[in-house]
């Protein structure tokens, strides 16, 4: 640290507020869209406050983000700051983690201690009496209440999309980073050829996650009625999918930044952060392939 | 964006004074303006939460059902916890962090101050959401603070939705405010200012913003698989479909536990601080206080389920959290033996910060005591979920809490407003709350090992006499609050100017400059030898 610079200050912003109204809005749309669903309402204004929230927030984001990377060009910004940036951005990822971690966390207890309960086995194996036709068993292709808890005709064999799902999220991880060892050369052409290649393939996994739904729904009956088993199915692989799409929209906003000529070989933290999240999302698809698909 | 640059160069003289009217509130990106509204904050939940328990008292002060439906009892039950939890302590909390962390550190500010303007404005939006429950069709949510599924859930009333709502926004606010507290922690002390040489707050925030950041997530996962338990036909919370009701109250407790440290460590901190200076004696053990903090922050993730012990677990897990719990016991012993040795011999006054600093550190213990006292998984079986429980968690999140959030206040009040308050009027409100605090929740010990449960609206007659002098202490306590506000008002508006250190004892970088603290505090990184 120098001790003799200055410390950077930034001056008011009016984005924190107009981000805490555009939660409130998204959220409390949400929440209103949900109670509408439930006493089968129509939800229309409710949909309508929903929609106008996340407008606001994508508005928000633009400007505030905006605003940085101005000021970020201007020179304003001191090494401190962006070790603030950096660390802000890594304790971030570190939330997450813990928030896939606690879904995980549910998969471990439901496959090794719960379903084992009710099937009878072990101390809590007791709870076998309330269904006394349950056969531990996973994947769950019998739940313990058939009558209220149809059970899914078959799973998503892991050999197939996701097997090819897992190459493309891996193959993005590598092109992202040498796209980013591009950048660090001055390399543009390249870099902006390898950011093209991983956002392809980005937007490739998501769509054959999308076909794999429909293909759960339509041909599997694995939906987010049948039970548990397809209940942490959709949890894990739905946040895990939301996070690539948030990825995604990072990496084409930065794509779209790289075309405008922003970034240096030594200041691109925004790339960096990009990439930084990208690789976390990758590292949680794999476990996702091995705890949920695979085994 | 020149003149923008003019004012880096130009350092603090142009543009950076506080902005007039409603917008430096509303756009601020000031440490001191988000602790202050923070602070003001959590004063105003402490009243709205407090009003709640008023209810709960009065409803209680005579066995049978005089003033409110058991459904609404119910109601008030969930919200004073909730409230008292997430909107009076916590900001407190980041409150106190936001006035002190960047003045003891040397820093200017937080180290990104947008962002901490956002985890404060989330606040106001999300108790909004939260509070609006209780006027919905079938009432707010009335299963508890710690809403267990299946009550939460299949038998839960509709406005739950929005109180899932709710809880993701405060924890999104939370999650940013504790980011924000750990970066400025490690990025932006003064030179020479070392991990060991930090003032013991800014240590104890450091370990509760880490917990902050690692089990908040951890909440927002639980209600969402509550909401799609509600709305979407999943079954984690529901057996029939394969789940386990149980499995709710182990994700939550592996957040609710970190949860009950993350409301008290920043006190140790305020305690730490106030301790010392009026025992004119440097903090005794200062290394084994921060590695006793370490220590507590990482037994706190695994002993959840020390909560749940009746709930039917397989023995060994009984043991493992039986022991993991009294461990803890250890390193809190530590601090207490710390805090006692520091005032041994130490040339003692007793202003109002440390009258609370010493009822901190007499009550906390017995709320700590009364904790290993539930932490015995056998005789827990006998305690659990009656007014015994009440007593120990009140015992450590008033006396121990909210004590030690007064004795920051009043410890850094002239520093903050340039004024000293009125000693004596200070400490009427401190023996008032004193004994009302003891009168209300000293005799829950009794009813609850005589066997009264928690969380009803009415009870056996043998209960009615300590019942009755729980419900006068409550309402002695929750009035004598109201001396606290006329206490801040009076320091306003007529306090006496305040020297740059008005407590003789006191050390940091805080009292090297003026009171009431410049705008921005440091303009360079002052030098800390």
């Amino acid at each position: 640290m120098d001790t003799h610079q200055e410390y950077y200050v930034p001056q008011q912003s009016h984005w924190p507020i107009v981000a805490a109204f555009g939660i409130f809005l998204t959220l409390g749309g949400l929440g209103m869209t949900l109670s509408d669903m439930q006493q089968q309402k129509d939800m229309g204004f409710s949909l309508g406050v929903f929609l106008l929230g996340a407008v606001v927030m994508a508005y928000m984001f633009a400007g505030w983000f905006g605003n940085v990377i101005r000021e970020s060009h201007d020179g304003l910004y001191s090494d401190q700051l962006s070790g603030s940036f950096r660390r802000g951005m890594g304790w971030f990822i570190f939330s997450e983690v813990m928030f896939f971690a606690a879904f995980f966390g549910v998969l471990f207890y439901v496959r090794v201690l719960s379903i084992p309960w009710l099937g009878g086995e072990g101390d809590k194996g007791i709870s076998h009496m309330l269904w006394p036709d349950f056969v531990a068993q996973w994947p769950l292709l019998l739940n313990p209440d058939p009558e209220h808890f149809k059970a899914p005709d078959g799973i998503i064999d892991p050999w197939h999309i996701p097997l090819l799902n897992t190459i493309l999220l891996v193959a993005s991880s590598f092109t992202l980073t040498f796209a980013h060892n591009a950048l660090k050369v001055g390399n543009r052409a390249k870099v902006k050829l390898f950011m093209v290649i991983t956002l392809a393939l980005g937007f490739t996994f998501l769509g054959f996650q999308v076909f794999e739904y429909i293909e759960a729904y339509k041909h599997l009956n694995l939906t987010l009625e049948t039970g548990v088993y397809a209940s942490t199915f959709f949890l894990l692989t739905g946040f895990h999918g939301a996070h690539v799409t948030v990825g995604s929209i990072i990496l084409l906003v930065i794509f779209v930044r790289v075309l405008k000529g922003h970034f240096s070989a030594e200041n691109h933290f925004a790339f960096e952060a990009g990439s930084w999240y990208w690789h976390f999302v990758d590292v949680v698809w794999l476990c996702l392939f091995l705890l949920v698909y695979v085994f | 964006m020149t003149t923008q640059v003019a004012d880096v160069e130009h350092g603090h003289e142009n543009g950076h004074g506080p902005a007039t009217g409603i917008t430096r509130w509303l756009f601020t990106t000031n440490h001191k303006d988000i602790g202050t509204m923070y602070l003001i904050f959590s004063l105003v939940m402490l009243f709205i939460g407090g009003s709640m328990a008023f209810v709960i008292r009065a409803e209680l002060f005579q066995p049978g059902l005089q003033l409110v439906e058991p459904a609404f009892f119910n109601q008030m039950i969930t919200m004073h916890g909730l409230i008292m939890v997430f909107g009076a302590v916590m900001p407190a909390f980041v409150g106190l962090a936001n006035w002190m962390i960047p003045m003891m550190i040397g820093a200017p500010d937080m180290a990104l101050p947008r962002l901490n303007n956002l985890s404060f404005w989330i606040l106001p939006f999300a108790f909004t959401m939260m509070m609006s429950t209780l006027f919905m069709d079938g009432g707010g949510p009335n299963f508890g603070w710690t809403f267990y599924a299946p009550l939460s859930t299949t038998y839960a009333p509709p406005s739950t939705t929005f109180f899932i709502l709710a809880i993701h926004m405060m924890g999104a606010s939370s999650i940013m405010g504790a980011i924000n507290v750990v970066v400025t922690i490690v990025n932006m002390r003064a030179p020479g200012m070392t991990y060991m040489k930090m003032p013991m707050f800014c240590w104890t925030w450091l370990i509760t913003a880490f917990l902050l950041i690692a089990v908040m997530p951890v909440l927002a996962g639980v209600v969402t698989m509550m909401l799609m338990d509600i709305h979407f036909g999943t079954s984690f919370f529901d057996a029939g479909g394969g789940g386990d009701p149980v499995l709710f109250q182990h994700v939550f407790w592996f957040f609710g536990h970190p949860e009950v440290y993350i409301m008290i460590l920043p006190s140790f901190g305020v305690v730490s601080e106030v301790i010392p200076t009026f025992a004119r004696k440097k903090l005794f053990g200062y290394h084994s206080m921060v590695y006793a903090i370490v220590a507590i922050a990482v037994l706190s993730f695994v002993v959840w389920a020390h909560h749940m012990f009746t709930v039917g677990m397989p023995l060994a897990g009984e043991i493992f959290f039986m022991y993991t719990t009294m461990l803890i016991a250890v390193p809190t012993g530590v601090k207490i033996f710390n805090w006692v040795s520091t005032m041994f011999r130490g040339s003692m006054t007793f202003e109002t910060p440390m009258l609370y600093a010493i009822a901190f550190v007499i009550l906390f213990t017995i709320g700590g005591l009364s904790g290993i006292m539930l932490a015995l998984a056998p005789v827990d079986f006998v305690y659990h979920d009656t007014y015994f429980v009440v007593a120990h968690f009140h015992y450590v999140l008033v006396p121990g809490a909210i004590f030690g959030i007064f004795a920051a206040v009043y410890y850094w009040l002239p520093k903050w407003s340039g004024k000293m308050y009125d000693e004596s009027l200070a400490k009427f409100h401190f023996w008032v709350s004193f004994i009302g605090l003891n009168l209300t929740f000293f005799p829950m010990h009794f009813v609850g090992l005589a066997g009264m449960p928690r969380r009803i609206p009415d009870y056996p007659l043998q209960f009615a006499d300590f019942n009755m002098i729980v419900s006068i202490g409550a309402f002695m306590f929750g009035t004598s609050q109201l001396i606290f506000v006329y206490v801040l008002i009076k320091t306003l508006r007529s306090g006496e100017k305040a020297p740059q250190r008005p407590w003789e004892g006191a050390e940091g970088l805080e009292w090297t400059v003026p009171s009431p603290a410049p705008y921005h505090t440091f303009a360079t990184p002052p030098k800390v030898d």
